[in-house]
């Protein structure tokens, strides 16, 4: 299929094609980043992940919304005030949760499973009795959609490169949460050993609050992400749970590199074959790949070394 | 001919009405009935056993109000009911109000099919009004057929169906695809183009028909591409950066839902100006654009039979009533055009008939014509479908289409196409 064309426009094409590739990896980093952080960290199997995100999408429309209406003339800002109250919003709703449903089953994983997709259902319906079935218009300012034009025949999404700056910030901040900060010891002082944590003065409570809050949160931000480059509707969470899934277990779940790792190599591998093969063979393809490492590696790609 | 059984029958519905009737018969000189004065009997115009009152008869709408593609049907149901509510104030159907009972689908299949059962066993249903998803409508189909129901089918499909107890009141097909592909071939002077669409059964059927077209009937015409992507895909920049390697001269889309609103913000975040690159799409209405923004596919071309736009005066009071019962910012789309098409059509069908007895209005049914419908004159084909015209319209950044082609004659519903499969 290449034949035939000039060697400009296959350089172009494959500039072009790098950042696709690039953007999906941000995509798909952000999503898992905040499931990584409570699968991973708290073993709790958040089946509401993608509603979490939704309610961060939400809460960009909202805020589009009050923009348009009552400061246009701030509108070209909105979004990132939008993002941060993603980030509060569901991290509030989160740390809610775990508080009145989640703490209680701390002890039986699998009910999480259920209590949690219980949870996702009562979410979609709430946001279908607030704001309709029907997909909400996020309504972008100008500056933030088109492309730029990197030469004649290179674009460049000016929204991919704003995924990919949210992604890296994102990433930065829970690294250095969760390795470089008092707070993060505490928490993977939990992760390893509860009863002990708690011995040595750790508010084991409090910890798992924040780190479902921070999870939550940071579903959130995913969410006010997406309006840019996918649909806002009740049930669009659905769209993006699975592919979390298989970025988190495919990744191993308890450390944050096996994340990235995973999240590229999904990415990159999912870029290729759709520019090769047709969308959903790729698709395909890569679901086969990912079944048959996990079943030599059912621990996933990273796992910690952890005497037991 | 009346043989012996139907004689029979309709003996003992008389007789049942006589007795219902006699226990009113003590009031009904003191109620005023002046509007069905001139109503035919019960016994007469009901042999069946159908939810037919003296004054009233009871017809079912079955779509999805919760769910996944509850967003797609609310605006079919809103339609029927500004339909049904039409026909009752310009004294309904044989003298009889419609009354209707709503079940939901729920957006899942066996649903579907255990409410249409439902609706024809217990309620006695004279007619349907549902569905929106060829997967429902295949699953309420083996139970239309066994209780000899009736249903309205609204949505624009795959075709490759023709039953005896369905009207589809949308457009099959060919009859969305060939007009389109001829107007942008001969005013764009399309030569190339590449085919997508999510992968189930009615993007790939009307791809096969749209290939076929391209390749044997448009001279010196190709499809240099085509591909699918699963329902709910929200990834698109791969594909896009092989379109901007090929070029095609049109890029013919049938994405639905969700996936519709990422694949045109990312059309448009990678640089594809609409309004230079032919983009032709039969699965984007009104409807839709909410969701996209009228800003994200400004310039596309779609395919149908009925925009909101349409500048006549059947569709001017068609739109200002759906407003007036619905809210000034709804919109409406061909699929919400053509469910208000079903309770019309059964009307005339069954005063054609002049019986709500189900086999007498499907009989009844071919040649049936609505002429003041919004989208203009329409007829019931003898295969079920309807014969209508195909419009083009070039979307607008409000989220209306400006229609800028509509074929000279009506098109015949061919639900069978031979040579296209």
């Amino acid at each position: 299929m290449l034949s035939g064309y000039s060697f400009n426009d296959l350089a172009s094409i494959f500039v072009m094609q790098s950042f696709a590739g690039l953007i999906l990896f941000s995509v798909f980093l952000l999503m898992a980043l905040g499931l990584a952080i409570v699968f991973g960290q708290m073993g709790v199997i958040n089946m509401a992940h993608g509603e979490f995100m939704i309610l961060g999408a939400y809460t960009t429309y909202v805020c589009s919304y009050i923009f348009a209406q009552w400061m246009p003339a701030l509108f070209g800002l909105y979004f990132f005030i939008a993002v941060i109250l993603s980030f509060i919003v569901a991290g509030a709703v989160g740390m809610f949760l775990e508080w009145s449903l989640i703490r209680f089953l701390y002890k039986r994983p699998l009910d999480t499973l259920l209590a949690t997709w219980g949870v996702s259902l009562i979410l979609q319906q709430i946001f279908r009795s607030t704001f309709g079935a029907r997909e909400v218009g996020v309504t972008l300012p100008d500056w933030m959609m088109g492309s730029w034009n990197l030469s004649e025949t290179i674009q460049i999404p000016i929204n991919g490169m704003i995924v990919i700056a949210i992604t890296l910030l994102i990433t930065i901040v829970i690294y250095g949460l969760l390795y470089k900060s008092g707070w993060g010891k505490q928490v993977r002082a939990v992760m390893q050993n509860r009863t002990m944590a708690g011995d040595v003065g750790i508010n084991t409570e409090r910890v798992d609050r924040f780190t479902f809050g921070l999870g939550c949160g940071v579903a959130g931000v995913a969410g006010a992400a997406f309006t840019m480059i996918g649909s806002t509707s009740p049930t669009a969470g659905q769209q993006y749970i699975v592919d979390t899934f298989l970025v988190v277990a495919f990744g191993g779940t308890e450390s944050l590199g096996g994340t990235i790792a995973s999240a590229f190599s999904i990415s990159q591998a999912r870029s290729i074959l759709e520019f090769f093969l047709s969308g959903s063979m790729a698709q395909v393809l890569v679901l086969l790949t990912v079944i048959g490492i996990l079943m030599l590696r059912p621990q996933g790609l990273f796992a910690l070394k952890v005497r037991r | 001919m009346p043989d012996k059984k139907t004689h029979l029958l309709k003996l003992q519905a008389s007789r049942r009405q006589m007795l219902t009737g006699l226990s009113a018969l003590s009031l009904s000189p003191f109620l005023s009935r002046v509007a069905y004065a001139d109503a035919p009997s019960t016994a007469a115009v009901n042999t069946t056993g159908l939810a037919v009152t003296d004054d009233t008869v009871t017809v079912g709408i079955l779509h999805s109000i919760t769910g996944t593609m509850a967003l797609s049907e609310i605006g079919s149901v809103e339609a029927e009911k500004l339909a049904i509510a039409q026909i009752n104030e310009s004294g309904g159907v044989l003298g009889r109000k419609i009354k209707f009972i709503q079940e939901d689908g729920a957006s899942d299949w066996p649903t579907f099919a255990e409410k249409a059962r439902k609706l024809l066993e217990n309620d006695k249903c004279a007619s349907v009004f549902g569905c929106w998803t060829s997967a429902s409508r295949k699953a309420v189909l083996p139970v239309f057929e066994q209780y000899n129901g009736l249903l309205y089918y609204p949505t624009f499909y795959e075709g490759l169906e023709q039953s005896r107890n369905v009207i589809y009141t949308g457009q099959e097909a060919t009859q969305q695809i060939l007009a389109g592909l001829d107007w942008i071939s001969k005013e764009k002077n399309a030569k190339t183009y590449y085919l997508l669409g999510s992968d189930y059964i009615w993007p790939r059927t009307a791809n096969k028909i749209a290939r076929k077209h391209i390749e044997n009937h448009l001279k010196g015409s190709r499809v240099v591409g085509e591909e699918y992507f699963p329902l709910g895909d929200s990834q698109f920049n791969s594909v896009i950066n092989k379109i901007k390697l090929m070029k095609p001269d049109v890029i013919y889309a049938i994405i639905v839902g969700g996936s519709n609103v990422a694949f045109y913000k990312q059309l448009k975040a990678a640089g594809l100006d609409l309004s230079k690159h032919n983009l032709m799409t039969i699965s984007v209405t009104e409807d839709e654009i909410l969701g996209i923004g009228g800003e994200n596919i400004a310039g596309a071309y779609a395919c149908m039979k009925y925009f909101q736009s349409i500048d006549t005066p059947d569709n001017k009071k068609f739109v200002a009533a759906f407003k007036k019962m619905w809210g000034e910012k709804s919109v409406i789309g061909d699929v919400t055009q053509a469910a208000y098409l079903g309770p019309w059509l059964w009307k005339l069908a069954v005063e054609k008939a002049g019986t709500f007895d189900i086999s007498k209005v499907i009989d009844a049914s071919p040649g049936v014509e609505f002429k003041n419908a919004p989208e203009g004159y329409v007829r019931i084909h003898k295969n079920h479908h309807l014969w209508s015209k195909t419009l083009v319209g070039r979307a607008r950044t409000d989220g209306q289409f400006d229609v800028i082609y509509e074929t000279p004659e009506l098109m015949e519903p061919n639900p069978f196409p031979v040579g296209y499969q």
